[in-house]
């Protein structure tokens, strides 16, 4: 028999239903794969025994005949999601010992739907990165750094924010995880460890439950190692919760059906402001191959123009800090999570948001409350806000010329742990080419296309209408087929 | 537009984050690199642009101002760092 760890989401589904294996036997390979990967340290909370609960039931409801779309699946939870009295973190000293009451819109529906949870998965504190370097609870190490596994000369980052869902996912360890993204912090570390990602359209998901950094811009969607895995996971995970305000009540489409094949005909937008300068050439080469790719499968090119996209990351950088100066707000040592005592109540709020908070963390909300300070939000904020929606015009124009865009996911691959940190725009520029998405409330997919010459992972972006994620799960499919990405990272738990 | 040491303790404390004397300075730094590499968004012509309010054209749902909710107060200040009798509990306030 295969490896159950190795098996992709749609097999271990045919797998189960045929009485090949259990959801017992399933989970409890996948719980020795989480201990096996502990030196990835892409767990923050392991939960052996909640899985293995959950894995009975599975059985049973399938004996039962009552099996859902996702019964007996293994995944990870990135650990912006409240899980009902497990310890949920943010990666963050603030919240120690925070057991929410209650869980999250996304992983009731994952439940519901049959899916176990292995554990809670590591990540940028509040997920505020890209390399997943700013967690309270340590680096998470990419299991494609060369090397001897755990004995790594140069530990690579598997990306961020989503960087232990990233982690888990392409070690084997989990068979999907779900992810957040902000300005990229689900395509940027698919790309990284070789996974695909998709960043559903705004509203889609409900944010309900899943810790907020900026609400205008986050999103929750899947992490998995084929495309047909992400549309059977982002089917589980959307859908309309009216305790979302911003949730839209729209009907879920069966995802995977849209992974025809076929795309003849389909205009393929290429925008050539996503030529920056300093570009690798492999990454040049990669988008190259990835529009030949989808020309022999029928569809036509289409050079497009997306003029703002320059100053996408200067309207991120005040928008995104901005709406996390004021959701992180509530962390004052009052209802959850950790307090320093002082002598006053400012003192105690002072103390405890200074130690509770990481240096990213405190560097986004000193900007937030600066530009929405008396006498500068007009300069920064409101400015920042138009041009936004020239870019989301940007994108209104370009989509009557094409169906879909096709770009790089990111202007490199992985990086390690040390290079790019002295400066933080330096680290920003990693998400030049997802961010532009989220300031348009886009959905975005990132598939593996390739390894580069230094023998990592290299991702394809495409971005499409809002909510016709079905058009990206199309092409996916497509790109997925030419690109017959199969190698495995150096570490395999 | 540069933030000195002085602005920056403003900010920390509108922000209600005690940050020590000496790490004003570096951070000035980074804020001001911050704030100087968003400067270009006023090279853009946004005459006539309407600020984004939201990516989505929805309207904000509506629903009736009714109690759905609640009575479980042990269950909400269950995370709390102090909490007495059902209530959150903080440094006196009023002398």
């Amino acid at each position: 028999m295969t490896q159950l760890t190795h098996l992709t989401m749609a097999d271990a589904l045919k797998g189960l239903a045929e009485k090949q294996f259990t959801a017992v036997e399933l989970t409890e390979a996948h719980v020795r794969a989480v201990e096996k990967a502990r030196p990835l340290n892409a767990f923050i909370t392991e939960t052996p025994d909640k899985a293995l609960e959950m894995a009975k039931a599975s059985d049973a409801r399938r004996a039962k005949g009552e099996a859902g779309p996702m019964d007996g699946l293994p995944i990870a939870v990135k650990d912006l999601f409240c899980t009902k009295d497990v310890l949920t973190t943010a990666a963050s000293h603030i919240l120690d010992g925070f057991q929410p009451g209650y869980e999250s819109t996304v992983t009731s529906n994952l439940w519901r739907d049959g899916a176990v949870m292995l554990g809670k998965v590591n990540l940028d504190e509040f997920a505020m990165g890209s390399a997943n370097i700013t967690s309270y609870y340590g680096d998470v190490i990419n299991p494609w750094s060369p090397g001897e596994p755990g004995n790594w000369p140069r530990k690579l980052v598997p990306g961020g924010s989503s960087g232990g869902s990233a982690a888990a996912v392409a070690a084997r360890v989990a068979l999907g995880a779900t992810g957040t993204d902000t300005g990229g912090s689900i395509r940027q570390p698919a790309a990284f460890t070789g996974i695909v990602g998709i960043k559903p359209t705004y509203g889609r998901c409900s944010r309900w439950g899943v810790v907020a950094f900026a609400s205008s811009l986050d999103q929750a969607g899947p992490m998995t190692r084929t495309v047909r895995d992400s549309a059977i996971m982002l089917r589980s995970m959307c859908g309309f919760d009216p305790k979302d305000s911003t949730s839209v009540d729209m009907p879920v489409p069966d995802f995977e059906k849209a992974i025809t094949g076929d795309i003849r005909g389909l205009r393929v937008g290429i925008p050539k402001e996503y030529r920056v300068d300093g570009m690798p050439a492999e990454i040049e080469e990669m988008w190259r191959k990835g529009i030949e790719w989808l020309k022999a499968a029928g569809a036509t090119p289409v050079d497009i123009s997306l003029p703002h996209t320059k100053y996408a990351l200067a309207a991120y950088y005040i928008v995104a800090p901005a709406e996390c100066s004021s959701n992180l707000a509530r962390y004052d040592g009052v209802r959850y999570g950790l307090r320093v005592e002082g002598n006053s109540l400012n003192e105690m709020y002072e103390n405890t948001r200074g130690a509770g908070f990481g240096k990213e963390v405190r560097r986004r909300i000193l900007i937030g409350t600066y530009v929405l300070s008396a006498g500068y939000y007009d300069a920064y904020y409101l400015q920042a806000q138009k041009v936004r929606t020239r870019i989301k015009w940007d994108f209104d124009q370009a989509f009557e010329q094409c169906d879909v865009i096709l770009t790089p996911t990111a202007p490199s691959g992985a990086f390690a742990i040390g290079e790019k940190m002295d400066d933080p725009i330096q680290m920003y520029l990693n998400d030049v080419f997802t961010v532009p998405v989220n300031l348009a409330g886009l959905p975005g997919m990132s598939i593996p296309a390739g390894l580069g010459a230094d023998g990592l992972p290299l991702g394809l972006q495409l971005i499409g209408k809002p909510f016709d994620e079905e058009t990206l799960f199309r092409v996916g499919g497509v790109i997925e087929d030419a690109a017959q990405f199969t190698a495995t990272p150096p570490f395999v738990a | 537009m540069s933030l000195d040491k002085a602005t920056v303790a403003k900010i920390a404390h509108l922000a209600r984050i005690k940050v020590p004397e000496e790490e004003l300075g570096h951070l000035a730094g980074e804020l001001n690199n911050i704030l100087s590499f968003v400067e270009q968004l006023n090279e853009v012509d946004t005459g006539n642009v309407p600020p984004m309010t939201s990516v989505a054209a929805q309207k904000l749902r509506r629903r009736q101002d009714q109690v759905t909710d609640g009575g479980y107060p042990q269950d909400i200040v269950r995370n709390a760092p102090e909490a007495a009798e059902g209530y959150f509990a903080v440094p006196k306030v009023v002398e």
